[in-house]
């Protein structure tokens, strides 16, 4: 067992742990600060399978531009212990068990494939040079698609976070559903 | 694998959207992981007389990236609105949307 299966390990066990941690912690902050951790952790993991262009990206858009969106949105609501809404026991098992399931049907499904270990730190596909030169000729199309994805996801987030001025003045959690048609309506015409 | 169970486990066990929002995030990471994995194991045998074999599974994931960072910007613009609306971050007030 060579230094670098045993860092997997390592590395396994972390993300794992801090994994559970981000669906069990309280306070949504502490999650969110788990769920960094993580990410750091997969980051750490494409390191070690030698994509260390997949491990920049990783760390640029999720620890950095997801993650600061998600604790922006999070203060911004000002969300504390006392907000989580409670759920039932049963519900929690029920869920549990269904996954604990799930994780049963696809161990046994992997369980027969060719015994092969990945070779972990060998391999110069991942490096930024390779990857770009494929990038940029067979995948150039979807690329540029992939910019106007953007694009849209970048309009779509502005309609829908803007306020509406008639809807403003009637917010009661009574008359919520009918608010949130009427939006949608109001978004539509714009 | 695990960590794609533990999404799930974590989308079906909390009410609160931000932290469904989380778990989603988290499945698709795992996703991401196993896909490099095993493209990697997959062109394990062609690796030496064809360099650039096996750098779909990469460009996949970079794609995957992409499109979960838009996925994000639209889902919490979503959750924001929700919020303002409702005071609250509790998916069963949408249970309302059905009647």
């Amino acid at each position: 067992m060579g230094i670098s299966e045993i860092l997997f390990w390592i590395l396994a066990a972390l993300t794992l742990f801090s994994a559970v941690m981000v669906i069990s912690s309280k306070n949504p902050v502490f999650s969110v600060l788990w769920l960094i951790f993580t990410f750091f952790t997969i980051s750490a993991h494409y390191i070690l399978l030698n994509a260390q262009f997949l491990a920049i990206v990783n760390i640029i858009v999720y620890a950095g531009a997801i993650m600061v969106l998600f604790l922006f949105v999070l203060m911004l609501m000002n969300l504390g212990k006392e907000s989580e809404p409670k759920k039932n026991r049963w519900l929690k098992l029920a869920g549990a068990v269904a996954g604990g399931s799930l994780l049963l049907v696809m161990v046994a499904a992997l369980r027969h494939t060719e015994n092969q270990m990945t070779e972990l730190v060998t391999g110069d596909i991942g490096l930024i040079k390779n990857l770009g030169k494929v990038l940029f000729t067979e995948f150039v199309v979807p690329f540029e698609i992939s910019s106007i994805l953007f694009l849209s996801a970048m309009v779509g987030a502005v309609v829908l976070g803007k306020r509406d001025k008639p809807v403003e003045n009637l917010i009661t959690p009574a008359v919520a559903a009918d608010e949130v048609a009427v939006v949608s309506i109001e978004n539509r015409d714009v | 694998m695990a960590l794609f169970v533990i999404g799930i486990v974590g989308v079906l066990t909390r009410r609160n959207a931000i932290i469904i929002f989380m778990c989603i995030e988290l499945m698709l990471n795992a996703v991401n992981l196993l896909l490099v994995a095993f493209s990697k194991m997959n062109n394990l045998a062609n690796a030496a007389n064809n360099p650039s074999a096996g750098s779909d599974g990469q460009l996949f994931v970079f794609f995957i990236m992409v499109v979960a960072a838009a996925e994000v910007a639209v889902g919490l613009s979503i959750i924001v609105m929700l919020y303002r609306n409702t005071h609250s971050v509790d998916v069963n007030f949408l249970n309302r949307l059905k009647h």
